[in-house]
């Protein structure tokens, strides 16, 4: 055996579990592993401009090619500063592997330069974490580490390594770790399981798929067998936000999004359905709304391969505990076996058609202003035809997206929904173009979320990747204020975006293509032009200023109680209420 | 507005897991960034390698908030097997306490005779005081020292539940 430096052995590793990119960050306790991937041959290192970019690009990579994500940074802050994007990979099941420096063996304890206690501050915001005190030990942890964040339910894995580590060697062999001792998903479905889903699939009368992003964690295959499944049952389809794009929204079987900025039809399909069969989601309070009125006539089936989100807020009557792709292979096989055909559900469809009259997705007509929504539907007719990914940060902007850019097929709609971090969607989109650099790669953003990770604008620049930045500008943390307007009584306490930077100048500070889109008549030309000039492009989009998200569940109300237009908000709201998120 | 509380049963929990470093850290600090309880805790390796460790935890929460701690329990990845004693049929629990008790004449006379009832052992004795090992149950250790605290009591340490399946399985 090979004796090898703990730097070298890292690296080795990384190019025998087929990792291409390391998005990262060099620093004092990392210098020995930045001196093997100087040159380097197979691994591209992307310098990020601060360190919480590099976990939302690996995101964004991880989420679009269903590659686990890789970051590298250095001790203390490089590490604090990686934790957000660590704690969303976790929350939204992405896998990552977060490799941080940390200093020599015989210093950590001491309050050492740049020392921070890694794997105390990440043990409960990662998958799995490790702090490895001898190079031997390296191998074994780092193809154990790839093996945790990418099977079972995703997430981030944290690698904690000493920089004498780094430097002491030790032999070099590739490990095994596929048996391990503790850690074993269950990945199939008891046919038990399986036989009493269908019977319950074959005997509703009101069925709905309640589908999540566990669907599109588990491959494109687990979108196929669910259209398969739709297709064999006829039961109308709804997705969380992180779900969307599993089933295509072009599908006549499709409801939209549910929960609190979902679907009037999708919400009130699952409040009047006799059965839920949810598949890789969880019961998020964004999509229940009050507990107690949550499809209170339904039987449900959870499919979901993590046993703790099973009732874990909602009581199901058949959990199934299984990958996502695994049992929606094994639904329709068994379905196709016990010789089922699809109930007559056109009673069922003909209330769902009467909810979609209601057509909640509406919204005014531009006046002087455009209107955000408006925004969205051009630029989602502006990118037929072609391969695109979109990325969001968080906020209104956000929820009009996944309302008005409609999808197709998976691993094209990137957002961050569990932590609802701002700032996600730049890096992602960076980190999604990296892995997809044929993609149209289009970030929508808002005035304040941009702000928060703006410094990759340089990232942008020096590896040439092509991303779009399409930010919707109302000058107002929009989400915030509209808030503030429907529980406050319009105090618009702190959410106005004073002293915004002219974001056009901005761009081209950066080397970057910058446009300003001010009024209606200039939407359709100013998309177009950021879609044809080659290379990353700013939009700033000036849209109305005051316009309100809907439809819109307020919080701590039914499914059955969504606002529709501004006409019906009070501006108060019972402390009950206010005290929800 | 006013914040309720939920009902509680108290259960006794069995976790295997592999003994490494943080090991404790990591289940403890489960317990609390959940907003569980942990009302007594024990770890000790038990396999000759020294590489499985048994976590006895007393916690009380309502029954779907206890069958949430087993499941946030088992998805841990060094852990091996969680089983919930409480639910799981007759079992054994036993703890160990220290128990200090200072006094003189009828005090320490009776002190003594009560220890013999509750077949608590002297390890430690001066002409004015005893120190007593008691093992049980958590309601017997508890009642001995409520007693002796008409007796003298100085101080008392204890282990906390250690927790076993009754039978031959």
């Amino acid at each position: 055996m090979a004796e090898m430096s703990g730097a070298d052995i890292l690296v080795q590793c990384l190019v025998d579990l087929g990792v291409e990119v390391v998005f990262g960050y060099p620093g004092g306790a990392v210098l020995p592993i930045y001196d093997v991937l100087y040159n380097h041959p197979k691994i591209k290192h992307v310098l990020v401009r601060h360190e919480q970019g590099a976990t939302h690009m690996a995101e964004g990579y991880a989420r679009s090619t269903g590659k686990p994500g890789v970051v590298l940074v250095t001790s203390g802050p490089g590490a604090t500063n990686a934790i957000t994007g660590i704690t969303d990979a976790l929350m939204d099941s992405i896998p990552m592997v977060v490799i941080t420096g940390q200093v020599a063996t015989h210093l950590i304890g001491s309050d050492a330069f740049q020392e921070a206690d890694t794997v105390g501050l990440t043990r409960h915001c990662s998958k799995h974490n490790y702090l490895v005190k001898s190079p031997a030990r390296l191998a074994h942890v780092v193809h154990e580490a790839f093996h945790i964040a990418t099977t079972g339910r995703p997430g981030p894995v944290v690698i904690d390594i000493p920089k004498n580590v780094q430097v002491a060697t030790a032999p070099f062999e590739t490990p095994d770790v596929t048996n391990h001792a503790s850690y074993r998903p269950q990945v199939k479905a008891p046919a038990a399981d399986i036989a009493a889903a269908i019977e319950m699939i074959a005997k509703a009368e009101r069925p709905i798929f309640y589908t999540g992003g566990g669907v599109i964690n588990a491959g494109p295959e687990a979108s196929a067998s669910l259209r398969e499944l739709v297709e064999l049952t006829g039961a109308p389809v709804t997705s969380t936000l992180m779900g969307l794009g599993a089933f295509p929204a072009s599908s006549l079987r499709w409801l939209g999004m549910l929960g609190m900025h979902g679907t009037y039809e999708a919400n009130w399909a699952m409040n009047k359905a006799d059965l839920i069969v949810c598949v890789g989601a969880r019961f998020d309070d964004r999509v229940t709304g009050r507990l107690d009125a949550f499809s209170p006539d339904s039987k449900k089936i959870h499919i979901d391969i993590d046993r703790s989100s099973v009732n874990k807020t909602v009581m199901v009557d058949l959990p199934v505990i299984a990958d996502a792709g695994s049992a929606l292979a094994d639904l329709v096989a068994a379905w196709k076996a016990a010789g089922h055909k699809a109930a007559d559900l056109s009673e069922w469809w003909a209330r769902i058609d009467g909810w979609r009259a209601v057509n909640s997705l509406k919204y005014p007509p531009d006046t002087t202003e455009i209107m955000p929504q408006h925004a969205i539907a051009e630029l989602f007719a502006a990118t037929r035809g072609k391969d695109v990914i979109i990325t969001t940060e968080v906020g209104q902007h956000q929820m009009w997206a996944a309302q008005h850019f409609h999808f197709d097929e998976p691993n094209k709609w990137l957002t961050s929904g569990g932590l609802g971090t701002m700032g996600y969607g730049f890096p992602a989109a960076i980190g999604a173009q990296m892995g997809n650099p044929d993609s149209l790669v289009i970030c929508v953003a808002g005035d304040a979320s941009v702000q928060m990770n703006i410094q990759e604008l340089g990232t942008a620049i020096q590896y040439r990747t092509p991303v779009k930045l399409f930010i919707l500008n109302n000058e107002y943390m929009g989400m915030v204020r509209q808030w503030q307007e429907l529980t406050y009584e319009s105090r618009y306490s702190n959410s106005y975006s004073d002293s915004l930077p002219d974001f056009v100048k901005l761009a081209q500070a950066y080397g970057w293509t910058g446009i300003r889109i001010e009024g209606p008549q200039e939407l359709e030309a100013g998309i177009r032009q950021m879609i044809e000039t080659p290379g990353p492009v700013l939009v700033d989009c000036r849209v109305a200023k005051l316009s309100n998200c809907f439809p819109m569940i307020p919080s701590g109300a039914a499914h059955t109680e969504m606002l529709l237009d501004p006409s019906q908000v009070s501006g108060t709201m019972a402390d009950e209420a206010k005290a929800l998120v | 507005m006013h914040i309720d509380e939920e009902l509680r049963e108290r259960h006794v929990l069995s976790i295997t897991v592999t003994n490494e470093a943080g090991i404790l850290a990591r289940i403890a600090g489960m317990f609390t960034a959940r907003g569980y309880n942990i009302d007594s805790l024990t770890v000790a390796d038990i396999t000759a390698d020294h590489q499985i460790s048994r976590i006895t935890i007393v916690t009380s929460g309502a029954p779907r908030t206890i069958d949430q701690i087993m499941a946030q329990l088992d998805r841990l990845v060094p852990v091996h097997k969680v089983v919930d004693l409480t639910e799981n049929g007759p079992f054994v629990e036993r703890e160990l306490a220290l128990v200090k008790v200072a006094g003189t004449g009828e005090h320490r006379i009776e002190a003594m005779r009560i220890a013999d009832i509750f077949r608590a052992k002297v390890v430690d004795t001066t002409t004015e005081s005893f120190v007593f090992e008691i093992t049980g149950p958590t309601d017997k250790i508890d009642t001995f020292i409520s007693l002796m605290r008409e007796l003298g009591l100085v101080e008392v340490g204890r282990t906390g539940i250690v927790g076993m399946v009754r039978g031959k399985a």
